[in-house]
């Protein structure tokens, strides 16, 4: 094993193989973790919408399937580009990687400009769990299900929020990590032997957008056929 | 002590870990696995006592029927701090965060663990939890008890439910973390020779405890999280006003909760595994079973949760599944306990400290083991249910064999992390005072339970009281006990005698480097081609030096 790029290999690790072998395993189990994280959220939804599916499906016509639909274009593309500047990296090109890592960050800002408007939307229409939830008169006209079931609409909107929210937070959470390696990039840190950051964020990239991929048509699609 | 006579007086290395550099920012900013697992030493410990004192003011409290000391509430959360401080930010930590973490390098013949800048991370996760909580106590407290039970803690409870949930959260993201880097370096760090069926019992220990870690911790961290939105934002996850399940939060947090006493008794049983090799001078008898058992108890102990539900409206059929579950876990736990015991038989078995740790061990965790399974039986359950009985059992388990396990390995590999012995007559002493005041402490409150006395509360009929006063006073015995290594610990860093590299002797590769070990662990890359507990073979001077 030769040692051409050893400023990368840190000083616990036998050789560069080893450390890409570890850091590769420890981010594939921080995903693993990350789906039990998920996974308490997505059993809370399967439980209410089984018992509440009625409520749940009326509530999901008030979601604006359009605009989810688009999001979810969106976060394939920006999992495409993320691909390709995994892709560029392996081959060295570091201008090519930056371009495509910032390209990455533009889809993922428009998919979290259109959840600002639909966040809004829900706020003016009083559709946010809590006090200032529509009474349940007018709940049952807006949303065509009995005043008594109000309570349970509010169920599906704290899990429309919450879950998307947490996804979210981890789109927030990836974008100046990306932002970082793009302007690492552009400066030459990473190289065919030692790009292993960027084909990590990449991992994680992919995560974040598979949960939306279940996202969507869990929580927009209830009742379409 | 040593049956080893040593030809000259043994001496410090001249550098090693602990004098490589100085200064408290040489130790806030370390990145040795060695000096870390230090930092959470002094944290566990602190927290600990902390947690101790909330016990005090309990087993105080509980001298007398009357509720005399304390109003009921301030009793609320003298039991909800203790438990939250106890299984939080020590039990669970404990074993993993200071001994796993000096030792799994160690053993396994890396020089870190994998991602040492994660591990130091994790370190910090835990204080910043540590301080959420501690903000949340000295606020004012927390009446929820360790267990948050919904619809009280989201609905109706005054006190600091979001500041503790904020810390705990903090502290299974240290959990998660620590847990990942074992992971990892289990697979990837290993020394070249180093096979997975050669690695010490401890280490297997470990790596089935991290795989709890990272299947379960997440799982409370997202409960915890809806508990918070519930409380802070009115979401109704588990409002039953708005059609919401308070049950579905039990399910989701003893999903989490009954395995994280797996958390704690995994690595625990680890140590055993090491004291019982070491002190019977024999290789462990059915390494294979208890290797794999450790795994088996991982798995199982994902699928019983709803045993703490016997009582919250289950249905018979899930009840009945559970129960047979729940029994079923006693089965890789006997199997490491016959195999301790099978181990001792015929060996040649001295009785220093750490061994007197590990025989109370086996004694206290087949109590603790044996009540469980009283428990897991529907009928006897229903009958104990959130009584002392289960009070007794759970500290049998998580109080009485963690931390007995917890001090022998400390007392065990003491020599390496310091470089110095600890003294052997006052840690025998001590061992001997901890374990009589454990059992006066927590088995006079196996009867209570079963008298039917219920737990949390600050009040009892007049006919109690005996048994609550043996309770109390076996509680400040086991305080001193604990308190006697606190001294002798501190005052061993210094003036303690000089051990040598391999001074017990014990086979493993943690004992095969300087002991304290320099920063880098070994001076050269160690290779392993003997078989694991070789205990046949005459001990051999330390050979990476
Ligand atoms: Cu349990």
């Amino acid at each position: 094993m030769s040692n051409a790029h050893s400023s990368a290999l840190r000083h616990h690790f036998a050789n560069l193989d080893q450390q890409k072998d570890s850091s590769v395993l420890g981010m594939w189990t921080f995903i693993v973790q990350e789906i039990l994280f998920f996974g308490g959220l997505f059993l809370v939804y399967t439980i209410y919408r089984h018992e509440y599916f009625d409520v749940f499906e009326a509530c999901s016509h008030h979601l604006d399937w359009k605009l989810g639909a688009a999001n979810t274009v969106v976060l394939i593309f920006s999992s495409l580009t993320m691909a390709m500047g995994v892709h560029a990296a392996a081959l060295g090109q570091k201008k090519a990687t930056a371009a495509w890592l910032v390209l990455t960050i533009v889809l993922g800002s428009i998919f979290l400009g259109v959840k600002v408007v639909e966040y809004t939307e829900k706020f003016e229409h009083h559709l946010v769990p809590g006090p200032h939830f529509l009474p349940p008169e007018e709940a049952a006209h807006e949303l065509k299900i009995q005043p008594s079931q109000t309570g349970q609409a509010q169920l599906y909107f704290s899990l429309y929020f919450a879950m998307t929210g947490l996804h979210a937070i981890h789109m927030i959470i990836g974008i100046p990590i990306i932002l970082y390696l793009a302007w690492r990039s552009w400066h030459g840190a990473y190289t065919p032997a030692y790009h292993t950051p960027v084909e990590l964020t990449g991992l994680y990239w992919h995560f974040v957008d598979i949960v939306w991929i279940f996202l969507f048509p869990l929580l927009y699609l209830i009742g379409h056929h | 002590m040593s049956a080893v006579v040593a030809a000259r007086e043994p001496q410090l290395p001249k550098e090693h870990y602990l004098n490589a550099d100085y200064g408290v920012r040489s130790w806030l900013f370390t990145i040795d696995h060695k000096r870390i697992a230090l930092l959470y030493l002094a944290s566990v410990t602190f927290m600990f006592f902390l947690g101790g004192m909330y016990a005090a003011a309990i087993r105080l409290e509980l001298v007398t029927p009357p509720g005399d000391m304390f109003s009921s509430e301030t009793y609320n959360k003298l039991f909800t701090g203790h438990g939250v401080l106890m299984v939080f930010f020590f039990l669970i930590p404990t074993i993993p965060g200071v001994l796993g973490n000096f030792l799994i390098p160690l053993m396994i013949g890396a020089k870190d663990l994998a991602f040492p800048r994660i591990n130091l991370l994790s370190w910090y996760c835990y204080m910043a939890g540590a301080g959420f909580v501690l903000y949340a106590l000295v606020e004012g407290g927390l009446d929820t008890g360790w267990t948050f039970y919904t619809p009280y803690s989201t609905s109706f409870s005054n006190t600091n439910v979001i500041l503790a949930g904020v810390g705990i959260f903090f502290a299974g993201f240290s959990s998660i973390l620590t847990g990942l880097n074992f992971i990892v370096t289990i697979h990837k760090m290993r020394a070249p020779g180093l096979t997975w069926f050669r690695l010490p019992l401890f280490v297997w220990a470990h790596y089935a405890t991290s795989l709890i870690q990272i299947l379960g911790t997440p799982v409370i961290a997202v409960t915890i999280l809806l508990v918070a939105l519930e409380r802070g934002f009115h979401f109704g996850f588990f409002d039953p006003a708005r059609g919401g399940d308070p049950i579905l939060f039990q399910h989701l947090f003893w999903f989490y909760s009954h395995p994280a006493v797996y958390i704690m008794i995994l690595p625990a049983m680890g140590v055993i595994s090491e004291l019982v090799a070491c002190f019977s001078r024999k290789k462990i008898f059915g390494y294979g079973f208890v290797a794999g058992s450790s795994l088996a108890i991982a798995v199982l102990g994902f699928l019983v949760w709803a045993h703490h539900m016997f009582v919250s409206g289950l249905s018979v059929y899930a009840s009945l599944i559970f129960s047979a579950i729940s029994f079923l876990v006693a089965i890789p736990s006997a199997i490491k306990v016959f195999n301790w015991t099978a181990t001792l038989y015929r060996g040649s078995v001295s009785w220093q400290t750490p061994m007197l740790y590990a025989v109370g061990f086996i004694g206290l965790f087949v109590i603790g083991g044996l009540t469980g399974l009283f428990l897991a039986a529907l009928g006897l359950d229903v009958h104990v249910t959130d009584t002392y009985f289960i009070v007794a059992h759970f500290h049998y388990v998580m109080v009485g064999s963690v931390v007995m396990a917890y001090m022998g390995g400390l007392h065990f590999w003491w020599p390496k992390i310091t470089g110095r012995h600890y003294p052997e007559w006052w840690a025998r002493v001590s061992a001997v005072i901890i374990f009589v005041g454990f059992n006066l402490t927590f088995f006079p409150q196996f009867i209570l339970g079963y008298l039917g006395m219920p737990r949390r509360y600050h009040y009892y009929p007049d006919e109690f009281q005996v048994l609550n006063v043996m309770s109390s006073a076996g509680a400040s015995i086991l305080a001193v006990g604990y308190m006697i290594p606190m001294v002798y610990f501190a005052w061993s860093m210094r003036y303690g005698r000089i051990a040598t590299a391999n001074p017990w002797p014990a086979t493993g590769l943690e004992w095969q480097t300087a002991s304290p070990p320099p920063t880098e662990n070994f001076a050269v890359t160690p290779t392993v081609d003997e078989e694991v507990y070789d205990y046949t073979r005459p001990p051999k001077e330390p050979t990476f030096v």
